[in-house]
């Protein structure tokens, strides 16, 4: 991709079209964040691609003064790897949520990440249908009541970051639409990365699904609930900034640093670019009430981009071949002259 | 040659074995060196869904039939002058396809107790079991001639014994006064780095050549070179000349050609002759599915490229939807579908013209679009470049129908040169252009909006499935606004007509009775009119390779005819379409779903029947 000096302020990504999410709704944060991450990222404004499917989350193309394209119903993933195989210059951001990633568009989703077509591809994960009035989705947790399951569901759900890495995925972060200056920085991140990068949004949805992620934003123990990891730095957390994570015979732990002997530097340093994705899918499938949800870039490991390797291939052939133009095609081979 | 040849101006071979036999093989040597030999030539593969259906059964004997000739030569055939069976099942699958008094080449040696009872005999000779002693049939002994010409050569009796079809080649080779030297190369060149293979294979065609000239029995017949029009030509099938076609018409465009695709009989080597093309810049995306294939063309699209994606029948039923994104985003993009026998998977690898009413109608809403249908091997490039210049020209989604009988099938090519094909004119827009709206019409008559390219400076804007408000292209659900739009869109597949040319009739513009068809019956419908106007009979015949829009003068050159009949591959779909388009005509129609291509013989009885009952 060409990089260029940025020049830009986050209005200038701002659409003339009025947003229309439900106040108070989470997207309103992840928009904002996107806006001020646009302007500090090294593109030109006329290089960002923005493209969704269908859903709440999806109506993002006409906020963003950029190129845009609202799609179809689960195949983003598919129509944005077109374009960035088409155009590898472009920046190209794929936004969907858990009903049109991870349903419907399920199958381009664990393929565009097998791939690793270098997208950056936003998540908004509020575990639950918006745009349909509040049906269950492949994340909503098990037992949940929703208009169509009034007696709670019984489908298991997804865990993001496992499919990703099940799908041998190169880069998973999340984040939390309450935290913009954390979304700005892990889009930031996201983009360097060279390959599909998946950032899980854990958005709230005020409407039909308020609150599913208020055990984790509850104001009195969020520090207590999240951590934020960071490559290179031990997993700590807490009110006091004295827990964090340790590695037991059993697997993760959370230990006190100063209780049963812990000390500091008992606990994990984040490595977020191991190729190894062990620590990594059990740091994504943390949940309460036994740990933190880990916030940040759990996995970024360097590997090429589908889209490259295809650019290249084409160059490789063309510098060797002698064919310059059908004609040459056409006239190879067995002929015969009449 | 010492015996005097027999000149005769076509005949038709078709070869039958085991599907790992190898007939496929051994029909596309016989049909390359009799091209190259000067003849016309015309092919058809039938071979069974399985690769390897079970062995030694009638429903796992794979065929393939040449027709050649001196003269141009439009179809396959229908009965063959000449079978060569390698196996009791191959005699049994094909024996209703021997013309009366034709030849029947059998591999004596393949009849044992257990090949009888696989194929399902009662007695001990096939040959009379099918009634088939009239014909003049030659028993010979190729799989142990196979084995006696290779037995010094330290090769296992499983690869002896692979050899076997070429043996069978050579016996034709001689009966057809083939040269060798063009079927030696072709083992030179595969098998370069197998010396031993190439020996193999060399000196089992020259024993069946050897042993078909010391056995006086076999009738030899001679064909001379065809007539055809000066130029340089080649062998082509109908889905290695859709890819060139489709990257012809990208060159014109001054465009890079991407294909997303997911593999599907009869339709993947479409995408495997395209991925072969990276020297012409060409990307081919193999996709997760069928849905993927075309989005992922459409993303192209959308980024600039000449998209293509390649279909067959239950794949385009799966790309519906995001072929209406196509329509409503005003993107240019060429769809293939080469059809097969359906529904459902139906028959994967048997010819069929059902879809065409799946490509008229089946998406959401009122979502037209332009549809197309080639009508040889050959034109199969034409149709594709023309399916890349209405796309590209007119800004829309197009469908070209082709199907398994012309995607497999062969035919020469006459090679054009790219000079003389026509510039595709793109309209992409230019940067920083300030009254640059994403839906006004740069054009009012044909309706076209720009192609504005991301990374294009100054042109940011966005689109979308949604309903479109005129011009600006913001989401709009006023309801004039919906009429207004779909109209447009109506108006713009409508106008492509302005650039198509009229409909030309074969024979005269009045007459008794108007023989139409659309796209791969064409060489059929032509052979059954011209034996009849032979007899006098007052037939004319017109091809649709335009189906949506039709041509301008249809009405005019129905109005000629006392008949019209309709002839196609399904149960009349063409027919109710132009029921619908053009009501003031009665139309007869005929109709076969065989998965077959017609016979030419069935169809001159059909017209006759009309002719005479109405």
């Amino acid at each position: 991709m060409t990089e260029v000096a940025n020049k830009y302020v986050a209005k200038d990504f701002k659409s003339d079209q009025e947003v229309r999410w439900c106040a108070g709704c989470g997207d309103h944060a992840i928009l904002n964040a996107v806006q001020r991450a646009f302007a500090e990222l090294p593109h030109k404004k006329e290089d960002y691609a923005v493209i969704s499917g269908i859903g709440c989350s999806s109506r993002f193309p006409y906020y963003m003064n950029t190129y845009g394209f609202h799609t179809i119903h689960g195949r983003a993933g598919a129509i944005a790897s077109g374009v960035k195989t088409a155009n590898p210059n472009l920046s190209v951001w794929q936004i969907t949520g858990d009903g049109d990633g991870l349903a419907i568009g399920g199958n381009h989703f664990i393929h565009e990440i097998r791939r690793n077509v270098n997208l950056n591809v936003l998540l908004f994960n509020n575990e639950i249908y918006g745009l349909t009035k509040g049906q269950y989705s492949p994340t909503t947790k098990i037992g949940t009541k929703t208009k169509t399951s009034p007696f709670g569901t019984v489908e298991r759900s997804f865990k993001v970051g496992q499919l990703v890495i099940g799908a041998e995925g190169t880069f998973f972060a999340r984040s939390l639409d309450a935290n913009i200056k954390h979304i700005t920085a892990t889009l930031i991140e996201a983009d360097k990365h060279k390959g599909a990068s998946i950032v899980e949004i854990l958005q709230n949805c005020v409407i039909f699904a308020d609150k599913t992620h208020g055990w984790i934003t509850d104001k009195e123990h969020k520090e207590d609930r999240q951590l934020y990891l960071e490559h290179g730095k031990p997993m700590i957390f807490g009110k006091e900034k004295n827990k964090g994570i340790i590695m037991t015979s059993q697997g993760l732990a959370v230990a006190t640093i100063g209780e049963d002997g812990v000390k500091e530097s008992d606990i994990l340093v984040h490595d977020a670019k191991k190729e190894d994705p062990f620590i990594h899918l059990m740091l994504a499938n943390m949940v309460g009430p036994d740990f933190p949800v880990a916030f940040g870039v759990i996995r970024a490991v360097e590997e090429d981009a589908y889209d490259e390797k295809v650019a290249k291939q084409v160059a490789d052939v063309q510098s060797e071949t002698e064919f310059r133009s059908m004609d040459d095609i056409l006239s190879s081979g067995s002929t015969w002259e009449v | 040659m010492d015996k005097q040849a027999k000149v005769v101006d076509e005949i038709v071979i078709r070869f039958s074995g085991d599907s790992g036999d190898g007939m496929q093989l051994t029909g596309t040597l016989f049909s390359d060196a009799s091209a190259l030999f000067g003849n016309d030539v015309s092919t058809f593969p039938d071979y069974p869904a399985e690769i390897r259906a079970p062995q030694g059964t009638v429903g796992g004997v794979s065929g393939f039939q040449v027709h050649f000739g001196h003269s141009e030569i439009h179809t396959p055939g229908d009965y063959a002058d000449v079978l060569v069976a390698m196996n009791p099942a191959a005699l049994k699958a094909n024996a209703r396809w021997i013309k009366n008094g034709g030849t029947v080449i059998f591999d004596k040696d393949s009849v044992t107790e257990k090949t009888l009872k696989k194929a399902d005999f009662t007695t001990e000779d096939p040959i009379k079991e099918l009634h088939l002693d009239g014909h003049n049939v030659i028993y010979a002994p190729i799989s142990s001639l196979t084995k006696e010409a290779l037995k010094d050569t330290g090769m296992d009796n499983k690869s002896i014994l692979r050899s076997k079809n070429m043996f069978a080649l050579g016996i034709c080779f001689y009966i057809f006064d083939r040269p060798l030297n063009f079927t030696e190369a072709y083992f030179e060149k595969k098998f370069a780095k197998k010396p031993q293979v190439i020996e193999a294979n060399k000196r089992v065609l020259k024993e069946g050549f050897n042993y078909a000239a010391n056995i006086q029995a076999l009738p030899s017949y001679k064909i001379e070179p065809a007539e055809q029009e000066r130029g340089l030509y080649r062998s082509i099938s109908g889905n290695q000349a859709t890819a060139w076609g489709l990257l012809a018409a990208a060159e014109k465009a001054n465009l890079k050609l991407f294909c997303g695709s997911y593999p599907i009989t009869p339709a993947t080597e479409i995408l495997m002759y395209l991925s072969q093309r990276k020297d012409m810049g060409a990307i081919t995306f193999q996709a997760e599915d069928e849905i993927a294939g075309i989005c992922t063309s459409i993303g192209a699209s959308f980024a600039g490229k000449f998209a293509v994606t390649t279909t067959s029948g239950p794949g385009l039923a799966l790309k519906t939807e995001a072929a209406g994104l196509a329509v409503i985003t005003e993107l240019p993009l060429v769809i293939v579908n080469v059809q097969r026998g359906g529904p459902s998977t139906g028959l994967p690898t048997k010819t069929e013209q059902a879809d065409l009413m799946q490509a008229l109608y089946a998406r959401n809403g009122e979502s037209p679009m332009p549809v197309i249908a080639a009508s040889s091997p050959s034109d199969c490039f034409d149709w594709a470049f023309e399916a890349g210049r209405i796309a590209l020209e007119h800004m829309t989604p197009v469908i070209l129908l082709t199907d398994g009988y012309i995607a497999n099938g062969t035919s020469p090519m006459r090679i054009k040169k790219m000079a003389d094909m026509p510039t595709i004119k793109t309209h992409i827009a230019k940067a920083n252009d300030e009254d640059y709206q994403p839906y006004r019409r740069i054009d009012k008559e044909l309706m076209i909006r720009e192609w504005a390219l991301p990374g294009t400076e100054g042109l940011e804007h966005r689109i979308g499935g949604l309903e479109k408000l005129a011009v600006s292209g913001n989401v709009s659900y006023i309801p004039e606004n919906h009429e207004v739009m779909s109209l447009e869109r109506d108006k713009k597949v409508k106008q492509v007509a302005v650039n198509i040319p009229d409909i030309k009739i074969t024979g005269d513009t009045e007459g008794d009775l108007l023989v139409v068809g659309w796209g791969s019956t064409k060489g059929h419908l032509e052979d059954s009119v011209s034996q009849m106007r032979a007899e006098g009979k007052k037939v004319s015949f017109v091809n649709f390779n335009y189906i949506n829009p039709l041509p301008k003068n249809t009405a005019d050159v129905f109005k000629g005819f006392k008949n019209i009949v309709v002839a196609e591959i399904n149960l009349g779909q063409f027919v109710s379409y132009l029921r619908m388009q053009y009501p003031e005509f009665k139309y007869h129609q005929y109709n076969k779903i065989q998965g077959l291509p017609f016979t030419v013989d069935e169809l001159v009885a059909e017209f006759n029947k009309i002719m005479e009952e109405n």
